[in-house]
């Protein structure tokens, strides 16, 4: 995939009219946005947009109906989530990224476990395998008092710290983050977004995905905003702010109906 | 903080062993000792494969009747037959692997959980146990083993002794011993290992990030059926006459000492070395009964009190380790 090399300014993922139908449902529509090196893609939407549907379809779950992926320029067609992971394009879930009851270094190789010595003697590195998680973790600013404490002892911002520290070590191009803030507080967000911004330094092309403006307009650079399966258009950060987002996202007009209801009444 | 999963187990066997050993001169004796070890190690056997297969998420209730199996195949072919019972033990092998790769192959198709798919398995060998003895031997037993070519060797293999000290003890001991070391090794020390707690952790989230969970539960069910028929060809070369119901009922016995041992009924923890001291706990407690000539119906009374302890010490951990989800 690597010949010929894609001329300069070829974004490092791109979407281009991309539908799926699930049935006689159309899911998602003429969707089409750029993922580059070292920045955020934030696509934001209300729940039943079509943003779960979109991550799959970049993750290798789903194929797309229509439209085209773009990898460095070249299309490309994952039938299986492992596919694009090759490729890759690493997907951190929401809820689904770690097993509770074992300890950190033991998630962290997960699936990609490094051996050592031959034949019926091959092991699981451990020595290794500890020193790297406690590399990783620290280069990306994750503070673990001891990487054989098990995950479940992690706070959720932690833990989906430790997702992101993974794929980035496990040579992720593109990470995608489903809804990584959404069952956060306050402070846990904050910390994950520094992570996210971190992962985007390290010149990796974040997707980030969320119906909460407030966390993707302070780090995004790009914005896709779904309703109902369609997209509302891709903005620069420069074209677009905060309010305009949120705006945006619940159907402009929809929400200053909703003011003018719950406004008390006046006068009598 | 590290929570050892066999540290309640750890505790247990120290404190039955002082209570028996301060109570009982013949249970500190070396022909005592031999002689609680002795159901201690092929019950620790069958413990520590089902403490790996619990670790990974799943029960295995025909586990005991299918060391019944491959005895009787034993028994069947090398004394029946007359077949040179090298061979009749690799038949038995081969059962075994069929077994247990048609458990794990069913559990991983039909998503339904092992304990009922087992379930099934259990109830069909009990029958096929009986209904093939007594069409081959027109009894309930399958005896003559030692008469079968190769019993020698065999024997040498599966049912001799070692003298330390004066005192002869079971090779199954040391068996037991190898079995305990490999399961833990190949649990904390392999890749496979890791797969082992993650399959049962989690099995989605597991699959998410490339883990063959499927292989991995096969593989397990399949390492339960070995262990079976490495039990069962020691029962066959020990006893040389296979009665058609044996090991029924063991298979509860195998899950208790893997509870007592620190596994968790949900998957995901749990260590070989507690299933191990698990099974020492079982072997000390109903020999030690016997040597302070109590009435034997205490013995379960007192292993089901044990069962409850543990299951409660488990829940603790579990709780620990999910305590700061969010």
């Amino acid at each position: 995939m690597s010949t010929p090399p894609p001329p300069a300014g070829t974004p490092l993922l791109e979407l281009r009219g991309i539908g799926k139908d699930h049935g006689s449902v159309i899911a998602l529509d003429d969707i089409s946005a750029t993922v580059r090196a070292g920045e955020v893609t934030c696509v934001l939407g209300d729940n039943g947009a079509g943003k779960s549907t979109l991550i799959k379809v970049l993750a290798g779950v789903h194929h797309p109906t229509r439209g085209q992926v773009l990898l460095d320029g070249a299309p490309v067609s994952f039938s299986a989530p492992r596919e694009a992971l090759d490729a890759g394009i690493a997907t951190v879930y929401q809820d689904l990224a770690m097993i509770p009851l074992m300890a950190i270094w033991r998630n962290f190789f997960l699936g990609s476990e490094p051996t050592t010595g031959w034949g019926p003697f091959r092991r699981f590195d451990s020595a290794t395998a500890k020193e790297i998680t406690r590399r990783e973790l620290a280069a990306m600013g994750i503070d673990i008092r001891d990487p054989d404490q098990p995950v479940g002892t992690l706070s959720g911002g932690e833990r989906q710290s430790v997702a992101i520290a993974r794929a980035v070590y496990f040579g992720a191009r593109v990470l995608i983050l489903d809804e990584p803030t959404s069952a956060l507080g306050v402070k846990q967000a904050g910390v994950v977004l520094r992570y996210i911004a971190q992962a985007r330094d390290r010149g990796l092309g974040v997707v980030f995905i969320t119906h909460n403006p407030h966390h993707a307009h302070p780090v995004g650079d790009r914005f896709l905003i779904l309703n109902r399966g369609r997209s509302l258009g891709e903005f620069r950060k420069d074209q677009v702010s905060r309010d305009e987002l949120t705006g945006m996202m619940a159907g402009g007009q929809e929400l200053a109906q909703l003011a003018e209801e719950l406004e008390r009444p006046t006068g009598s | 903080m590290l929570v050892k999963p066999e540290l309640g187990s750890l505790i247990g066997a120290i404190v039955v062993l002082a209570f028996f050993a301060a109570s009982s001169e013949t249970f500190r004796s070396p022909g005592g000792i031999a002689n609680w070890l002795d159901p201690a190690s092929t019950l620790g056997i069958m413990a520590v494969a089902v403490a790996l297969l619990m670790i990974g998420g799943h029960f295995d209730l025909s586990a005991g009747v299918m060391t019944g199996t491959t005895a009787l195949t034993v028994g069947i072919v090398a004394g029946k037959l007359e077949q040179n019972i090298w061979l009749a033990i690799a038949v038995a092998l081969v059962i075994a692997l069929a077994i247990g790769f048609a458990n794990g192959w069913l559990v991983t198709r039909t998503g339904l959980p092992s304990f009922i798919i087992t379930l099934g398995t259990f109830l069909m060998l009990q029958g096929l146990n009986l209904g093939l003895t007594k069409a081959f031997t027109g009894t309930v037993v399958a005896n003559g083993i030692s008469a079968a070519p190769g019993y020698d060797s065999a024997k040498a293999v599966f049912a001799s002794t070692v003298t330390i000290a004066g005192q002869p003890f079971r090779i199954a001991i040391l068996w037991w011993l190898l079995v305990t070391a490999v399961g833990t090794w190949v649990l904390l020390r392999t890749r496979f290992g890791n797969w082992v707690f993650a399959t049962g952790g989690d099995e989605v989230a597991s699959r998410n990030v490339g883990v063959p969970a499927r292989r991995t539960t096969i593989t397990l069910f399949m390492t339960t059926a070995t262990a079976a028929w490495f039990v069962g060809t020691i029962l066959a070369v020990r006893l040389t006459s296979v009665q058609a119901n044996t090991g029924t009922g063991n298979e509860l016995i195998y899950i208790v000492a893997a509870v007592i041992g620190g596994c968790v009924l949900t998957g995901g923890f749990g260590s070989a070395v507690g299933a191990s001291l698990g099974a020492l706990v079982f072997g000390m407690t109903q020999q030690g009964i016997v040597y302070l000539r109590w009435d034997a119906d205490w013995f379960y009374f007192f292993l089901g009190a044990m069962l409850l302890l543990a299951v409660l010490a488990n829940r603790l951990v579990r709780r620990y380790a999910e305590a700061a989800r969010r």
